[in-house]
């Protein structure tokens, strides 16, 4: 079942005079299923943001349609369902933790009983205890990114939206991110978000979308993208003369007493190993090399 | 409920910002002009005290009114807190009404304040309760939620500084709308003329619900001038909104 599916959709600015056009987003197409992390992917100012605001109707799109569960993204109705974290979010900051959170439940009708104890659970999770009488003003960047996920996730929404989670975030907050948005999709929860971390979005996601100058350059499973572009193999081994590998294959570098070859064509595995043993030395490992979600979003920056 | 919830917000963004800090200084400046009215008055100090409190309550609330009025909303779109709102399940119309009745219970917090320490100092030089000022104090309110509504509708979509002047521009023709009348005797141009009386009405006249005169002086009002000035506001109030919805609903936020 489908929880997020964008069609075609459009969107451009006309520049302060009203004379030229921009067109930012030129037909973008996107389907979440339910409990997926779909990774958005793209270079500054390629659309990844107008997207997502397009979604929360903070921006009206051009052409195109954004459901959410079946319906309209910026109806009631689906923003009930959406848990939503800006891009550098900024919160009252004449508010504590503990009162933007009551608000935050105030917008959704949660009765006060309630709210008080998803409010403690959410301190708990994002790491915010003993922080939640504390004014925002007094909030470090990284704070403040803990609290905007604990506001996203005040309704216990079925979708998530997130707009770079990790920015501003240090190495431990990150992963006690990326642990939080696993246990979500663990629960079944739909998780959308766009993020430059390239790392941390590899170790997450189960899609990935990459937009490049407002179209959707590749789409697909990362398993399938990284299991269908293995690079090359490399042998290591030791035990062996320079002048022998040459002979074996000159195509190595040698590092800490042991050489790294490199093949290109797998079917050369078999006989480069032979003659390795062959020649007494030892083979240590043979690896396959594969793309990155850096090599295959590198890659396709420079086709587009 | 989530229109209770934006106005309780909204005032206490203005009551912790702003609000009391005017507030603490009307009053200082509010005693130290009764003493000094207690000192200098040869007459009668209570009308005294009277016409020059309740022309700094005036002064000082519209001043609130604007201030606050003016900054809200872009505050929200510019400060990107707005994103948060917006993206609950809240729609622009509700958001608007409710900075609306969040201001406006700021004004009336404010409203109340002031006029009690007012009554308080009436009572300390002698004087007594008045049911005219209490009446007063109730029609500065609906000039205030007028203010407050004109200085939303402009924030909606213009920067502090000009919805500054377009709402003290509008304040103080609001002020003179009497002359509109003597104004458009003076055209020649009937066209003129009919562009200069569609004015008058469009424009708020604040005239309506100043009634200072009637209660320093005690001279007699009447209830059905009371009862139009309410009801004129009412609708002001509510074509205002409307207007500012409209406009709003339309904005996209960068």
């Amino acid at each position: 079942m489908k929880t997020l599916e964008i069609t075609n959709l459009k969107k451009s600015f006309r520049s302060n005079f009203l004379i030229k056009k921009y067109h930012i987003l030129k037909g973008i197409d996107i389907s979440v299923e339910q409990g997926e992390i779909y990774g958005f992917l793209g270079p500054n100012g390629a659309g990844k943001t107008t997207t997502i605001k397009c979604i929360m109707g903070l921006l009206f799109p051009n052409e195109g349609e954004i459901l959410v569960n079946g319906q309209p993204s910026a109806s009631i109705a689906a923003r009930r369902q959406i848990g939503f974290l800006p891009e550098n979010p900024y919160f009252y900051d004449y508010l504590s933790a503990s009162e933007l959170l009551h608000f935050s439940a105030s917008l959704f009708a949660i009765p006060a009983t309630v709210a008080r104890e998803r409010i403690d659970l959410l301190i708990k999770q994002v790491g915010l205890e003993g922080h939640e009488h504390l004014k925002l003003r007094k909030f470090s960047k990284g704070m403040t990114q803990r609290l905007g996920m604990a506001q996203a996730l005040i309704q216990d929404p079925v979708c998530l939206i997130l707009d770079e989670p990790f920015s501003g975030l240090d190495p431990i907050g990150r992963k006690e991110f990326r642990d939080l948005i696993l246990n979500l999709k663990g629960q079944g929860k739909t998780i959308f978000f766009s993020s430059h971390i390239l790392q941390d979005m590899e170790m997450m996601v189960d899609k990935v979308g990459i937009i490049i100058n407002g179209r959707i350059s590749r789409q697909g499973q990362l398993s399938e993208m990284i299991a269908s572009s293995t690079q090359y193999h490399e042998i290591v081994c030791s035990r062996i003369s320079e002048k022998q590998l040459t002979k074996i294959n000159p195509n190595f570098v040698s590092h800490d007493n042991q050489f790294i070859i490199t093949l290109d064509n797998e079917a050369d595995i078999n006989l480069v190993v032979e003659s390795i043993i062959h020649n007494n030395g030892l083979v240590i490992a043979v690896n396959p090399v594969k793309k990155t979600l850096e090599d295959i979003f590198l890659k396709e920056l420079r086709e587009v | 409920m989530n229109i209770k919830g934006l106005a309780f917000n909204t005032f206490k963004e203005s009551a912790r910002n702003k609000m009391f800090y005017l507030l603490v200084f009307f009053g200082i400046i509010f005693a130290l002009s009764s003493k000094l009215i207690s000192f200098l008055t040869l007459g009668d100090t209570i009308k005294v005290l009277k016409d020059t409190g309740l022309a700094a309550i005036n002064f000082f609330c519209v001043l609130i009114a604007i201030f606050t009025g003016i900054n809200l909303v872009y505050k929200e779109i510019e400060k990107k807190t707005i994103f948060n709102i917006l993206s609950k399940p809240v729609t622009r119309d509700h958001f608007i009404i409710g900075k609306f009745f969040g201001l406006a219970l700021t004004m009336l917090v404010a409203l109340i304040a002031m006029a009690g320490i007012f009554f308080i100092l009436v009572l300390l030089v002698g004087g007594g309760f008045d049911f005219k000022i209490l009446l007063y104090f109730f029609m500065l309110y609906l000039e205030l939620l007028i203010i407050v509504a004109i200085s939303l509708l402009f924030s909606s979509f213009s920067t502090p500084i000009l919805s500054f002047i377009f709402t003290v521009s509008l304040y103080l023709i609001g002020h003179i709308m009497w002359t509109f009348n003597e104004f458009k005797s003076l055209l020649r141009s009937p066209l003129l003329e009919k562009f200069t009386h569609m004015l008058y009405y469009i424009l708020p006249n604040l005239d309506k619900f100043n009634i200072k005169n009637e209660v320093v002086l005690d001279l007699p009002m009447r209830t059905g001038t009371i009862l139009f000035s309410i009801l004129y506001a009412l609708v002001y109030i509510m074509a205002l909104l409307t207007v500012t919805i409209m406009i709003f609903r339309k904005r996209e936020f960068l």
